[in-house]
């Protein structure tokens, strides 16, 4: 089966156009989503396995030669977070059942949801830088489809906001790629590492790695160019929400860490450099952001921001333990949030508000949803044996191996700060006097509650077994930190 | 919006097919000149984009009773299943074959099967363009 | 004829950042409209603007055009033509919801829902 890594693609996809067929039957359009979704997963489960044991797979679309045709690789990295993003879209999914209302699941709800992995899943695999840009917006279509699903007043108006600032980025996108193809004259992303690697510390080389730093950077919410993420993303309902926060930023910093150790590897003093500061900056922006807001959505959004600082200085320091830590993190992240998103998603089910001061005493009531926020609290700031620490620990090292102390440093410290935003909601919401209104159906808690709570769990299993996750890790780090590998896999006999 | 232009409807009627058999050739001519699924697609739906402008939208819905979202789906099904076949012959995805057949009345042809995933894009290409249209030209 | 372009590109990307800049969302359209013309043209300019014949096989021509960018902006004005007629359906809807094409009155603090 050498089409094996396009299933993960290609199937959502298939199921997305058979769920176009019959909009208005829900049971049925549920049944098949997760169907669709097991499917996925389990072959996503298997590309994970063949690239364990095969190496990097790859595959070049219409049986073209390599640097002509669109290529297609799978690399540790890529199985790994396809894999994830599909286990948090099967649990939003799960958890959209009781949630997200029945008007929303007859107008497309979960064909958009299926589209969006389809570019998720996508951009994570492409060796084509072209053929990444369609993906994008591919999930980028699918994003604006689900942001304004409903069309509340408040979707209306930051939808719009939202796609005029994709439209520009997907505009820089295409330009940055025009003047990569004028300088290399390929599109495939394993020719264009062979190529740069020839061409050496030029100029212009690295205009475009800050250009495509800009273009992702937007993506994925870096400093200065975050502007646009905590308006959109508190617009729509919790099940979208939690897909954006935990994958969308995602597919940016992917798109960073592949660019940035594939292709630009030549002027590393000044394009790493800057990218450390841009991480260095962003993960202040996001501290201020988290402390500030009494809008339990707004702080975990904040939080997003620390975390794709974090993973972006992993990744800026180019040694081994940094990248590794970068990829533990970036998995762990995926996870955390999706389980945090949904649990303050229960949160606001039960108070009606998403305001910290009108809410408090939950605990009594809900001790089981109290408890597991508190674990999946400690579980993003880092505290060990929960799912951050590895990352965290291993970013840290990586900072110091290459003698950034005060930087180092400053990561460790944001983490206090992280724990600080997320334990004010545990305090706000979970302390106190009753407040808010509590008379919620036990029948629909429990129903909200089964996917968070195994997602709680399986962050933990996460951060408990990172022991046994450790060569993949390394994997995945070795492709990234030896751009042959991938190039060679590609043009080589990576059939 | 009821229009009642006599003129307009008459020529509207005879022009129609003209476009609709002009977007046909286009589609086919795609198989080796410049053409095909994508503008032969846009070509039909200019052409209910005139039938829109002659009539209102509920006469249209009379004559043309279809759902547009079926139609994208069908096309989007096509077009995944033709570039698809090719997962079980173990080749890459999107490989394409193509081989000249004898069809009655045509005589020796080559079918491709770039032409059923063109047809996919074709039937996108309308259903889309159509359902956004009836979006915007639905609710007065 | 390459500086030509260059300029040309320019002026289309200029008007749209003013027509972005500006508040009516129909403009902001039109304006992304133009950018993405301005891109294409781009693309097209910087896979060089050498080459006599149409990249499409036939006898007896050597100096075809760069098939590569033209696939590229065909890629691109597909996926334009996408999102603009989104966003069309988008801004009218909003228009209906909000009764306002004026950015300026969607900026949604707390008080101005």
């Amino acid at each position: 089966m050498i089409n094996l890594l396009l299933f993960p693609i290609l199937i959502p996809f298939l199921f997305a156009a058979i769920l176009l067929f019959f909009p208005k039957k829900v049971k049925a359009q549920r049944i098949i989503t997760i169907i669709g979704l097991l499917t996925a997963l389990s072959s996503a489960f298997v590309l994970l396995w063949k690239v364990k044991t095969d190496g990097v797979q790859s595959l070049t679309l219409g049986s073209w030669a390599p640097p002509f045709g669109i290529t297609m690789v799978s690399d540790m990295m890529s199985a790994l977070l396809v894999t994830s993003s599909l286990l948090i879209g099967l649990f939003v999914v799960w958890f959209s059942f009781t949630s997200i209302g029945i008007e929303r699941e007859k107008s497309f709800y979960y064909p958009a949801i299926l589209f969006m992995l389809t570019g998720v899943n996508g951009a994570f695999t492409t060796g084509d830088i072209f053929n990444m840009f369609v993906f994008f917006e591919v999930l980028l279509m699918s994003s604006y489809v689900l942001i304004v699903l409903g069309g509340e007043k408040v979707q209306l108006r930051e939808s719009i906001k939202y796609i005029l600032v994709n439209i520009v980025s997907s505009s820089l996108f295409v330009i940055t790629v025009g003047y990569l193809y004028s300088v290399v004259g390929t599109l495939n992303m394993a020719d264009i590492s062979i190529k740069l690697a020839d061409i050496g510390q030029a100029g212009i080389v690295t205009v475009i790695a800050v250009l495509f730093l800009i273009v992702f950077g937007i993506k994925g919410a870096i400093f200065p160019l975050f502007f646009w993420l905590p308006g959109s993303y508190a617009a729509p309902p919790i099940p979208i929400l939690t897909l954006f926060g935990a994958l969308l930023t995602k597919v940016g910093v992917y798109a960073i860490i592949r660019t940035y150790t594939l292709f630009f590897t030549t002027d590393i003093g000044f394009t790493h450099e800057l990218l450390m500061i841009v991480s260095i900056l962003t993960i202040i922006a996001g501290c201020i952001g988290a402390l500030a807001y009494f809008d339990v959505k707004k702080i975990i959004i904040y939080n997003i921001i620390i975390a794709v600082g974090v993973i972006l200085f992993g990744a800026s320091v180019m040694n081994e333990s940094g990248m590794m830590g970068s990829m533990f993190y970036l998995i762990h992240d995926i996870l955390i949030k999706g389980a945090l998103f949904l649990l303050i998603g229960i949160i606001i089910h039960i108070t009606g508000t998403s305001d910290l001061r009108k809410m408090g005493g939950l605990i009594k009531r809900y001790p089981v949803l109290g408890w597991s926020y508190l674990i999946a609290a400690f579980g993003l700031a880092g505290i060990p044996p929960l799912s951050g620490f590895i990352g965290k620990l291993l970013i840290i090292q990586g900072g110091f191996e290459n003698e950034l102390l005060w930087q180092s440093i400053f990561i460790l410290a944001s983490s206090l700060i992280v724990l600080l935003s997320a334990i004010r909601i545990f305090i706000y919401a979970f302390w106190g006097e009753e407040k808010g209104a509590l008379d919620f159906h036990p029948k629909t808690y429990r129903h909200l509650l089964a996917p968070t709570i195994t997602l709680v769990v399986l962050t933990v299993l996460y951060g408990v077994g990172s022991e046994y996750l450790v060569p993949f890790m390394t994997d995945a780090t070795a492709v990234l930190l030896d751009p042959s590998v991938y190039s060679n896999a590609v043009f080589g006999g990576g059939k | 919006m009821k229009t009642n232009d006599l003129i307009m409807q008459t020529t509207t009627k005879v022009v129609f097919f003209i476009i609709f058999l002009f977007s046909i050739h286009i589609f086919f001519a795609g198989h080796y000149t410049p053409g095909g699924g994508f503008v032969g697609g846009l070509l039909m739906s200019s052409a209910i984009v005139l039938l829109l402008l002659a009539f209102d939208l509920k006469t249209v819905k009379e004559m043309l009773p279809i759902n547009y979202t079926v139609v994208t789906a069908v096309g989007l099904l096509i077009s995944l299943a033709t570039a698809a076949g090719s997962i079980f012959f173990n080749v890459p995805f999107f490989t394409h074959v193509y081989d000249y057949f004898y069809l009655p009345l045509l005589g020796e042809t080559s079918i491709h099967t770039a032409m059923f995933f063109d047809t996919g894009v074709y039937l996108v290409v309308v259903g889309v363009t159509m359902t956004i249209i009836q979006m915007i030209g639905g609710d007065e | 004829m390459e500086i030509l372009m260059s300029i040309l590109i320019g002026f289309l990307f200029m008007a749209a950042v003013y027509l972005i800049l500006s508040r009516s969302l129909l403009r902001i359209i039109i304006g992304t409209g133009l950018l993405s013309h301005g891109t294409h043209l781009l693309l097209l300019t910087m896979g060089g603007l050498g080459g006599k014949a149409a990249p499409v096989l036939s006898d007896g021509v050597t100096d075809y055009a760069d098939p590569l960018p033209q696939a590229l902006i065909l890629t691109a004005i597909v996926i334009s033509f996408g999102v603009t007629a989104f966003s069309l359906v988008l801004a009218y809807r909003t228009y209906n919801e909000l009764g306002t094409d004026n950015m300026d009155l969607m900026k949604g603090t707390e008080d101005n829902d």
